[in-house]
């Protein structure tokens, strides 16, 4: 048990931080420009990609910096020439861009890459078990992952909260006609917030892709969870963004690793549920199979009793 | 006026080659299954191996009925019913009367019954369906129907095969199964449990998991679980993306224990698992791939590969679909389903592996020999996606030993 315990803590934060590179772009732009950037996930695809063609020629790490500053770029041009094109019609314009954006970008992605998966691995000197705990190894690229989430995580928080750049992204986050009055060129932050979003993104596709596969449904399994942390976190909100993606990442790992089921719970108060009547599917419901929809009750049960998420300020 | 007479000529142009291609008359072959989202590989993949066979073994040799050709048509279902259906609809409309689907249980589960009451409605208008690679048990037994032809070996006749070479394996002590939390999933733990349970009661069923299919993300958790439980074998009926995730997972935590699955091979999923399931990924599949058997396989295969160097020949069924189709339609004489369907049953046919397989008239199953293989990359002759690494038979099931009696009461249109 204790066993099960320990790497499952283990795994929902490396799948907790991972979610948080992903989240924390989308929440600055969600909360910059309210768009709802559907295609956010699609940006962490094309990162894995990218770093799987570079990794081909030139091994992984060049793609480890290379593929992110690639998206970053392709995610600036896209904000620059159709979101902001878009945007003078409106949100609701601007949301269909970006969900169209999310179509058109997986299937770029399968008409270049190909359908099938791709055999994007782990660089050769990260191939180890870093250590042996109950017999079960923890691998040495998983260890990475979480170094590099929790850097960048921590150059974020430096660079919103000690630069000037990040001070006059704070306020356009909160006050962008105040900012864009003082004579800040609210767009270009907008551009390079979005490009910076996009580069996080790509970068923890960089990552994901060898230890989660690299195919073209990658961001599909991904995208509708890195929304939900946006809401339950807080418009804007790293910290809440950086909760969020712990609890989520967390919650996700615990509930498939704990076995126990509605019946469980009843025994436990003495109660035992008929196996013959109409309910008895929801009786032999385990922990594991309501796993994939805990995020999404969790988003429920947030916007009911906390509409501004965790730690969002801001109503809107 | 110059362009009305363009349009006019034009619109002339267009009835015309309608017609010539009415008169060259095709056979249409539906092919509807994922060809986007996460099974988009698999489906793509079944689609070329459909394509090169029906050019290879019917077009270039004449095709069938003096001269006609057989003709693959793509529907994308994107793998969930509700879309099939309108497919369905789609290709009839199209005057396609031929219906191949394989992957997912669920999509077979709906098509068999909209083909069945279709077929009900409109006599006129027909159409057949071919599974090539949905397993669920049920479409042969208690849903089989006169319209539904299965070529793969149903999950129960895989499980047969697959625990009689567990039966013989002292070192198993404990089984740990895991699959994808639909129709076909189920089957395969209902009967991985059942054939252990009769064969080696011995044995301690550690875990009896399903995950959502096509959603999960991260198979970390599922491997520690797995490790966690002590198990000494997993069996697993993952596809497509599930399965690399879970043999990935499985890899990382440095679990050395047999992973016995029915789809772990091909499609990226070799390359991907690589050296890491060398020796320990095993499937349960028919047409046995390394070493080839006959000389006629052998050029096929290279056929294939010369042709789409990118994909492999993961699906032999399919072969044995459209050879049969094709035998079938010549044996009847006509390409109206019913003819064929006629004649489709209790066909005796040789492969190009040359196994004796048979299409059981009682409920359309197709009986073959059943191989189990090993993920290796030693004494391969065709590898899988180009990796050094393919599968080596390793155990043989034959045809008689394999096959389980069915409880399909079939009603046969008049």
């Amino acid at each position: 048990m204790f066993e099960l315990i320990f790497f499952s803590l283990l795994n929902g934060i490396v799948t907790g931080l991972l979610l948080f590179m992903l989240a924390s772009g989308l929440t600055l732009i969600f909360s910059m420009m309210g768009v709802l950037n559907f295609a956010h996930a699609s940006f962490y695809m094309l990162g894995a990609y990218f770093a799987y063609t570079i990794s081909e020629y030139v091994g992984f790490w060049p793609g480890l910096i290379i593929a992110p500053v690639l998206v970053g770029v392709l995610g600036a041009l896209i904000e620059r020439y159709g979101l902001r094109y878009v945007h003078r019609w409106g949100h609701v314009a601007e949301l269909i861009f970006t969900f169209g954006l999310a179509f058109l970008i997986e299937e770029v992605v399968s008409f270049i890459w190909g359908k099938e998966t791709k055999a994007y691995q782990e660089p050769e000197i990260l191939q180890f078990a870093l250590f042996t705990f109950f017999g079960q190894d923890f691998p040495a690229y998983k260890a990475f992952m979480i170094f590099i989430s929790i850097a960048i995580c921590i150059a974020l928080l430096l660079v919103l909260t000690r630069t000037r750049i990040g001070l006059i992204i704070q306020a356009a986050i909160s006050h962008p006609n105040m900012t864009a009055m003082l004579g800040h060129n609210v767009p270009f932050v907008f551009m390079g917030v979005f490009g910076v979003g996009c580069a996080l993104a790509g970068l923890a596709g960089v990552i994901a892709g060898p230890a989660l596969t690299t195919f073209p449904g990658m961001a599909v399994v991904l995208g509708s969870i890195v929304f939900v942390i946006v809401v339950v976190g807080g418009l804007g909100s790293l910290g809440g963004a950086f909760v969020a993606s712990l609890i989520i990442g967390l919650m996700q790992t615990f509930a498939i690793s704990l076995d126990y089921s509605v019946s469980d719970i009843l025994s436990v108060l003495n109660i035992t549920p008929d196996s013959e009547g109409a309910l008895r599917d929801l009786w032999t419901l385990s922990l594991p199979q309501v796993a994939p929809i805990l995020p999404y009750l969790l988003l429920v049960l947030i916007l009911i009793f906390r509409p501004t998420g965790l730690f969002g300020k801001r109503e809107s | 006026m110059k362009i009305r007479s363009m349009i006019l000529a034009g619109a002339a142009l267009a009835t015309l080659s309608a017609f010539t291609a009415q008169a060259a008359e095709t056979i249409k072959i539906a092919f509807v299954d994922p060809l986007s989202g996460p099974f988009a590989s698999t489906g793509s993949s079944g689609l070329q191996q459909f394509r090169y066979a029906v050019d290879e073994l019917v077009n270039k040799k004449g095709g069938v009925l003096g001269g006609r050709m057989f003709e693959i048509v793509a529907y994308d279902n994107k793998m969930s019913p509700k879309e099939s259906l309108i497919q369905f609809k789609r290709a009839i409309g199209e005057g396609v009367h031929f219906i191949a689907q394989g992957n997912s249980s669920g999509v077979a589960n709906a098509l068999t019954d909209a083909i069945k009451k279709h077929n009900k409605r409109n006599p006129d208008n027909r159409a057949l369906f071919l599974n090539y690679s949905a397993v669920d048990p049920v479409l042969t037994n208690a849903k089989c129907n006169f319209w539904h032809f299965r070529f793969d070996a149903n999950a129960d006749i895989k499980m047969n095969a697959l625990t009689d070479v567990i039966k013989v394996n002292t070192d198993i002590k404990k089984i740990y199964l895991i699959g994808q939390d639909y129709s076909f999933g189920k089957a395969v733990a209902a009967a991985a449990v059942r054939f252990l349970g009769e064969k080696r009661p011995d044995i301690e069923i550690v875990g009896n998991e399903l995950h959502p299919i096509g959603k999960v993300k991260d198979f970390t958790p599922y491997a520690t679980k797995i490790r966690a439980s002590g198990a000494d074998a997993v069996i697993t009926g993952n596809w497509g993306a599930d399965m690399v995730g879970l043999g990935k997972a499985i890899g990382d935590t440095g679990l050395e224990i047999p992973i016995y699955t029915y789809y772990a091979a091909n499609d990226g999923i070799t390359k991907t698992i690589g050296a890491g399931g060398k020796n320990k990924i095993r499937l349960v599949h028919e047409g046995p791939l390394n070493p080839p058997r006959t000389e006629a396989y052998k050029a096929y295969h290279s056929g294939f590969k010369a042709k789409n160097p990118d994909k492999d020949i993961s699906q032999f069924r399919i072969v044995n679909t459209i050879q049969m189709l094709a035998a079938a339609i010549e044996k009847a004489g006509s390409d109206k389903p019913i003819d064929v369907a006629r004649a489709l049953e209790g066909m005796k046919f040789t492969t190009l592996h040359g196994e004796e397989i048979v299409m059981r008239a009682e409920d359309h199953q197709m009986l073959q020999p059943i191989h189990i293989s090993v993920h290796t990359d030693e004494n391969i002759t065709f590898d899988s996606d180009n990796s050094g690494f393919g599968l080596l038979v390793e155990k043989s099931v034959p045809a008689s030993d394999a096959a389980l009696p069915t409880t399909c009461k079939m009603k046969r249109p008049s």
